[in-house]
């Protein structure tokens, strides 16, 4: 493990693994997909979920804190974004996303809160407070709509360096560069003494405090971390995949749909939230189109959707039962399983993996 | 230890007056006061529900007595909780395993290392190579630890998936990675077979001949009580009813009354 430490920590696998995905997310897609419907109605989006599912997989999957209301620090970065750009003249695009995060950070803090006193399903309820109290005071105050009385208000033009990203491949780029770079900052995390920390506390918060770790900071801390990255995926959903804000997108349903993202794609792996979230957004798309491919119409489209939702429900709890720990371990069976054939050792101290 | 020691017991480390605790109408300890001396292993032994946990859980803040003080290196310990009292130089390890079950053993040993480890998150995040120093340095120091307790070739297995008597080991690495002054250990050698235990007595000593640590060790074994402690304190009900070298506390009338036992030989 030490031995083939090449830079600043990463081993060679590491590398080849993060080149091999840039050069595919910024060069061989980029190239090869022309279709707008492929970058504005599935990329992206499931770019931003994904990036949202990372925020709760920091806070439920790694710090152990059974949170709800992801899409509640969604809205509040969304809606930070928009009132940055609309109220601060010369706001740069960049600038404003971060500023949203840490907005969201704040909200994250101060909803985290209750995780000092409960746990478990208790804490899930408490914090669904972040939910409905963010949501709430977005569509009560009139001020963080800009008085539209509309309820659907249009996102400004992304502009970086006088550029406009108007066009989906552009604002597919923008995406991958903030959610890839958000991306590495979670690994490097989780991977360092900041994960190891949230993990004392999430498997046994007596001996991690027993070794020094200030349980108060370290679960605020994941709450930050975990609301920053939901509210730049917010922000980043309102405007390159709805092109619009309004606070009734980021309602409970999203919240849900970001945790079961990260149940099934796997607690406390990264790798898991963007698989999951492929797997929650695709599925609906892929059974749909089965469904009109096979049965031609010869079943009514209602009974179809809602036949999408059974099937969907019944795979969810198929799943948790024979792959509880996610897609993410599946996919790392595999591996294991070819890894194996080729060279039994590797495969042996290859035991766990990110 | 037949050459002199390294490090000559010294003063007193760890003095514990009067302390007593109640839950509700239940007294676990009642007035009980000793002193642990710098670099000594001291036993602490007793009947089952004696109160020999609930007294390490004082010590270590978990547990806040209603009565007494307890006074770290001189110094008295008043608003404590355990991530206060682990900054001050003392470690543990339980009664009944408290490992991180899903992170792997070097992982375990490394989370030992936090107060020795300053970088926040961010630098952290951006791997500043300040981070990335303190993360090489502290997991030579994690590797060296696994290996002194010969548990190299687990060492990047998840703990939970690994037998009791590893698992017990993995613990103490973990508390000798603080490199704190005095280390509780809690029925360190609890479910081992005799081979385990022997290689458990073997760390403990070599641990506190080559690094000076305190050991306060609660333990049943009588014989391994008595083989390498310097000091054993003896609870009964909440009291101590005994307090010295071991010879002497084996011969006293109401430690064997209480919890010994009437000779058979």
């Amino acid at each position: 493990m030490n031995t083939n430490v090449v830079f600043m920590g990463y081993t060679r696998s590491d590398l080849t693994n993060l080149v091999v995905v840039l050069a595919l997310a910024l060069l061989v897609i980029p190239l090869t997909v022309e279709s707008d419907y492929w970058y504005a109605s599935i990329l992206i989006p499931w770019l931003c979920l994904a990036l949202a599912a990372v925020g709760q997989q920091i806070v439920m999957g790694y710090a152990g804190q059974l949170a709800l209301g992801a899409a509640g620090f969604m809205a509040a970065g969304a809606f930070a974004c928009f009132n940055l750009i609309l109220r601060v003249p010369y706001m740069p695009f960049p600038v404003a996303l971060a500023l949203s995060g840490l907005i969201a950070a704040a909200f994250g803090v101060l909803f985290g809160l209750p995780s000092l006193r409960v746990r478990g399903i208790y804490l899930m309820v408490a914090t669904l407070a972040s939910q409905f109290f963010i949501v709430w005071m977005i569509d009560k105050f009139g001020w963080f709509k800009n008085y539209d009385t509309s309820g659907i208000i249009t996102a400004q033009d992304i502009v970086i360096f006088g550029k406009t990203f108007t066009t989906p491949l552009e604002m597919y780029l923008v995406v991958v560069v903030v959610v890839a770079v958000l991306t590495i900052f979670a690994v490097n995390m989780t991977r360092g003494s900041t994960g190891r920390s949230w993990m004392a506390v999430r498997d046994m918060d007596i001996a991690a405090e027993s070794m020094g770790i200030s349980l108060l900071r370290t679960k605020l801390q994941a709450f930050a971390i975990s609301a920053f990255f939901c509210g730049v995926a917010g922000a980043l959903f309102a405007f390159t995949y709805l092109k619009s804000l309004e606070p009734v997108a980021f309602d409970i349903k999203l919240s849900f749909k970001i945790l079961f993202m990260v149940i099934l794609g796997g607690l406390g792996t990264i790798s898991g939230a963007f698989i999951g979230a492929a797997f929650i957004l695709l599925f609906p798309v892929v059974l749909n189109s089965l469904g009109n491919n096979v049965f031609h119409g010869a079943i009514d489209a209602t009974i179809i959707s809602a036949a999408e939702q059974v099937v969907f429900g019944v795979l969810i709890i198929v799943f948790m039962i024979y792959e509880p720990l996610g897609m993410a371990k599946l996919w790392e069976n595999v591996k294991q399983r070819f890894n194996f054939k080729r060279a039994p050792t590797a495969a042996l101290s290859k035991t766990q993996a990110t | 230890m037949v050459e002199a020691r390294r490090f000559p017991i010294g003063e007193p480390i760890l003095e514990v007056k009067n302390i007593s605790l109640r839950f509700g109408g239940v007294r676990a300890i009642t007035d009980t006061s000793f002193n642990v001396f710098r670099h000594e292993i001291r036993a602490i032994i007793g009947p089952n529900g004696a109160g020999k946990s609930s007294l390490l859980n004082c010590i270590n803040g978990i547990y806040k007595p209603q009565e007494g003080t307890i006074a770290l290196n001189g110094e008295v310990l008043d608003k404590i909780s355990p991530n206060i009292v682990a900054r001050k130089g003392l470690s543990r390890t339980f009664q009944n395993l408290a490992l991180f079950k899903r992170m792997s053993v070097l992982d375990n040993i490394l989370v030992g290392r936090k107060l020795h480890m300053s970088a926040n998150f961010l630098s952290v995040a951006l791997r500043l190579p300040e981070a990335v120093r303190e993360e090489r340095e502290n997991r030579a120091k994690c590797e060296e630890i696994v290996e002194f307790l010969e548990i190299s070739h687990i060492r990047d297995t998840p703990v939970g998936r690994l037998p009791y008597g590893l698992q017990k080991k993995v613990e103490l690495g973990r508390a000798l990675a603080t490199e704190a002054d005095i280390l509780l250990l809690d029925e360190p050698m609890a479910g081992m077979n005799v081979e385990e235990k022997r290689d458990m007595c073997r760390f403990i000593l070599k641990v506190n001949d080559e690094f000076g640590t305190t050991m306060v060790l609660i333990e049943h074994d009588m014989g391994v009580v008595m083989d390498i402690s310097d000091n054993v304190v003896v609870l009964d009900y909440g009291k101590v009813i005994g307090d010295g070298p071991p010879d002497e506390v084996r011969a006293d009338r109401a430690v064997i009354d209480a919890y010994l036992g009437v000779a058979h030989d």
